[in-house]
């Protein structure tokens, strides 16, 4: 059961977990923010640069060599995919290579992409699971 | 005289003149000249008849062959042959003079086969490849005399601010200017993990344990990562460099210029002031004497923690001056330190409780009761009223009466932007938040923009305000960078912050987190996975402000309701700060990951909401 307590202009309110189980009732607007987070892959497939996720990897020395492997993987339409992107992956590991502090992954340059792509549906599932909430809580309003 | 008689015949007139000759022979030489002058038979006119003739061909005229056939025929073939060599030589003259002079170009053809593979085939790249590895570095001055991006500052928000620039100018020339020796780092953890960290030689590399045991560094990024300020306008992917220890002394908007302390002059086409600021002292330790002074910590940087650390592993007994984020954080941590070096703490502040500007009085209350129980005698309602040196000890004067007397003094009462600049520079600066004023944009002039600590800023959503926490950073930071690359965002993300009173008590907040605003809280009874220990340990992530980027609201649990248990704890819960009506800031109290929900309730605002209503969107119960 809940129950209210007022302390001057502080309200408390002390509720149990079947409490706050019920429906809420709450009108709370959850349109799509445009500037929500959006995850590495932007909703029209290209690549979100600025995703936190890629850590340092765009911004860093190595960056632009990073940036067209990832971009050669991410766009490919090759079988196996990225089987095309081999030069691109290789200047890139070139590059790599002269900084073993910042890139000491001994694992190859596909491996990462694959990782980055599999980070990518999870961010995307993500995206879709704040639709749904979204609908959900405007179903009940 | 043939001639003569020929004349007569033909022209009267000129018989008549000869008959004059005839008759006056002294002038006869000089007749013979008029008649020639006024024309008559023309000199050497032959009848018809003569002159057939004289044409008649005859075997007389037939050439006679005289001399050796052979001798001639070589002598003419050699003259031929002289004209031939002399042409030809004339011939390769003229095209040797058009090769020379270019007049005519040959297109030759490649050999394809000597063509090297996959390496720089633009002749000009070559070159300045070449250039570059042949340079003189001596020659070359150690900050360059422009670049295209300038960043005051090496905080925080330079470098949100250089990594939104590189992720959207890939091959952008960045070069970051600090004051502190120190390439950009993080500040949370000095007053945080760093002090729960067993591990002395990470602390030492200033490397600190996330509470899930995975190690981290301080610095955003290593040493390797930034490029020699130097070779910055050589770099043909661009990069980032920073100069450490030198200050921005003077800016020139309108000429785009920095002047720094030693004179140096740079000039940029965008420049961002990401200055922060530096710790506030108590004008009452202003005033006091070297001894004391020499006893106080101001807490900011790598080396104030360094020194505090240093000072605190023999201490006593330590007194904290300041009750707010940074105070308490300390006191919780210097708490956890006296319980292996049985070293007093003191937490003195004039409000009745811990974060009482922050949270409402009963979490404030609550609060210091849970600082209390960490092993810190905290004095609430207590203002420093003298501070002196007696014997070995400081002794502090509190205006309930009371003395202390410590080893080391903690002075943790708030931050002074750093806005010199505006003074010599001619920027406008906020009377009352402080800081520089900028607009919606970060944008202070053209081509000038303001981050982090130092920005007064207009939030569209919550009117005008200057944040001083580190999430606040990064999100203006990176706004900024992204609108020095022509972005022309306004502030629109807000930025949270958290606080954690050790491994066991934390939480976050988001919006205009200020206790004199009416609040509505929901609360339920904490579980054990209801501390910022167990976060850090579910999501790997010790800068909270990360954990929630990645964090997506969990959907509403469709649990089998079970028996009912509350308690009054606060253990864990959803605060609403309301301002006429609407919801303006929000503190999620051991609740965690559920920032994108709180995110939304502010922008929506909520007004005229049932808030018991719009907290059970958190799930509270379910939180993780």
């Amino acid at each position: 059961m809940a129950y209210c307590r007022e302390e001057g202009k502080d309200k408390v309110i002390f509720a149990t977990k079947e409490d706050l189980e019920q429906p809420s009732t709450a009108l709370i607007t959850i349109e799509e923010d445009p500037d929500a987070e959006p995850g590495l892959i932007l909703e029209n497939g290209d690549i979100n640069w600025n995703c936190p996720c890629l850590g340092g990897m765009a911004s860093g020395p190595c960056g632009v060599q990073f940036r067209e492997a990832f971009s050669c993987f991410h766009y490919s339409e090759a079988d196996p995919k990225g089987s095309e992107c081999y030069e691109s992956f290789k200047t890139m590991q070139d590059c790599m290579i002269g900084y073993p502090e910042l890139y000491p992954s001994k694992e190859d340059a596909e491996s990462t992409a694959e990782k980055l792509e599999k980070q990518d549906e999870f961010f995307n599932t993500n995206n879709s699971e704040t639709q749904e909430i979204a609908e959900k809580s405007e179903a009940k309003s | 005289m043939y001639r003569f008689a020929s004349l007569g015949k033909i022209s009267p007139l000129f018989r008549g003149f000869s008959t004059i000759t005839h008759n006056s022979k002294h002038i006869n030489q000089v007749n013979l000249q008029n008649v020639r002058c006024m024309g008559g038979l023309q000199a050497g006119w032959k009848p018809e008849r003569q002159v057939a003739i004289e044409q008649k061909i005859t075997l007389d005229d037939i050439q006679v062959p005289e001399g050796s056939w052979q001798e001639s025929y070589q002598k003419i073939n050699s003259k031929n042959n002289m004209m031939l060599i002399a042409s030809l030589g004339f011939f390769g003259a003229t095209i040797f003079a058009m090769l020379k002079t270019g007049a005519l170009y040959l297109h030759r053809e490649p050999d394809l086969k000597s063509i090297e593979i996959n390496v720089e085939t633009d002749p000009e790249k070559i070159k300045a490849a070449a250039k570059i590895a042949a340079m003189d570095w001596s020659t070359v001055p150690d900050i360059p005399p422009h670049v295209p991006y300038l960043l005051i500052g090496a905080g925080t928000a330079s470098f949100g601010a250089f990594r939104a620039i590189k992720s959207r100018d890939p091959t952008a020339k960045i070069l970051v200017i600090g004051g502190e020796d120190n390439i950009p780092y993080m500040r949370p953890p000095l007053s945080k993990e760093l002090w729960f960290s067993d591990d002395k030689a990470a602390v030492e590399n200033l490397k600190f344990t996330q509470w899930n045991g995975k190690e981290r560094s301080l610095f955003f990024e290593p040493n390797s990562f930034y490029t020699e300020p130097k070779k910055l306008p050589y770099q043909e992917n661009g990069g980032v460099a920073v100069v450490t220890g030198k200050r921005v002394v003077k800016l020139d908007a309108v000429q785009k210029k920095v002047y720094l302390q030693d004179r140096t002059e740079i000039t940029y086409d965008k420049c961002l002031i990401a200055t922060g600021g530096r710790p506030r002292s108590l004008p009452i330790i202003e005033k006091a004497s070297d001894e004391v002074k020499n006893r106080v910590n101001l807490f900011r940087t790598i080396d104030d923690f360094k020194r505090l650390d240093k000072a605190t592993q023999k201490a006593q007994s330590v007194a904290i001056i300041g009750g707010g984020f940074l105070g308490s954080e300390l006191a919780c941590a210097l708490g956890k330190r006296a319980s292996s070096n049985k070293m007093k703490v003191y937490q003195v502040f004039p409000e009745s409780g811990n974060m009482g500007h922050v949270l409402p009085e009963y979490l404030s209350n609550w609060t210091t009761n849970k600082i209390k129980s960490e092993g810190v005698e905290v004095l609430a309602s207590s203002k420093l009223t003298s501070i002196e040196a007696k014997g070995r000890k400081i002794v502090l004067g509190l205006d309930t009466g009371e003395e202390l007397s410590v080893d080391q003094v903690v002075v943790a009462v708030g931050l002074e932007p750093n806005v010199e600049l505006a003074e010599t520079s001619g920027l406008e600066l906020d009377d009352v938040r402080g800081g520089f004023r900028v607009n919606a944009e970060l944008e202070a002039r053209s081509n000038l923009w303001v981050a982090g600590d130092a920005a007064c800023f207009y939030d569209i959503k919550l009117g005008r305000r200057r944040v001083e926490h580190h999430d606040h950073a990064v999100v203006s930071g990176r706004l900024a960078g992204e609108n020095m690359t022509g972005a022309a965002k306004p502030y629109w993300h807000q930025s949270m912050f958290w606080s954690d009173l050790g491994p066991n008590v934390g939480y976050e907040a988001i919006g205009i987190v200020d206790s004199s605003l009416p609040t509505v809280g929901v609360f339920a009874k904490a579980t054990p996975k209801d501390t910022p220990k167990a976060v850090v340990e579910a999501t790997g992530e010790g800068i909270r402000s990360e954990t929630e980027q990645e964090a997506v609201p969990s959907p509403p649990s469709q649990v089998t309701p079970s028996s009912p248990k509350h308690g009054e704890d606060y253990g864990k819960g959803v605060v609403f700060y309301v301002k006429d009506n609407v919801v303006v800031g929000i503190v999620l109290w051991n609740v965690f990951n559920k920032m994108p929900i709180a995110r939304k309730v502010i922008r929506d605002g909520a007004e005229n909401e049932d808030l018991y209503e719009v907290a059970k969107l958190f799930n509270i119960h379910e939180s993780s």
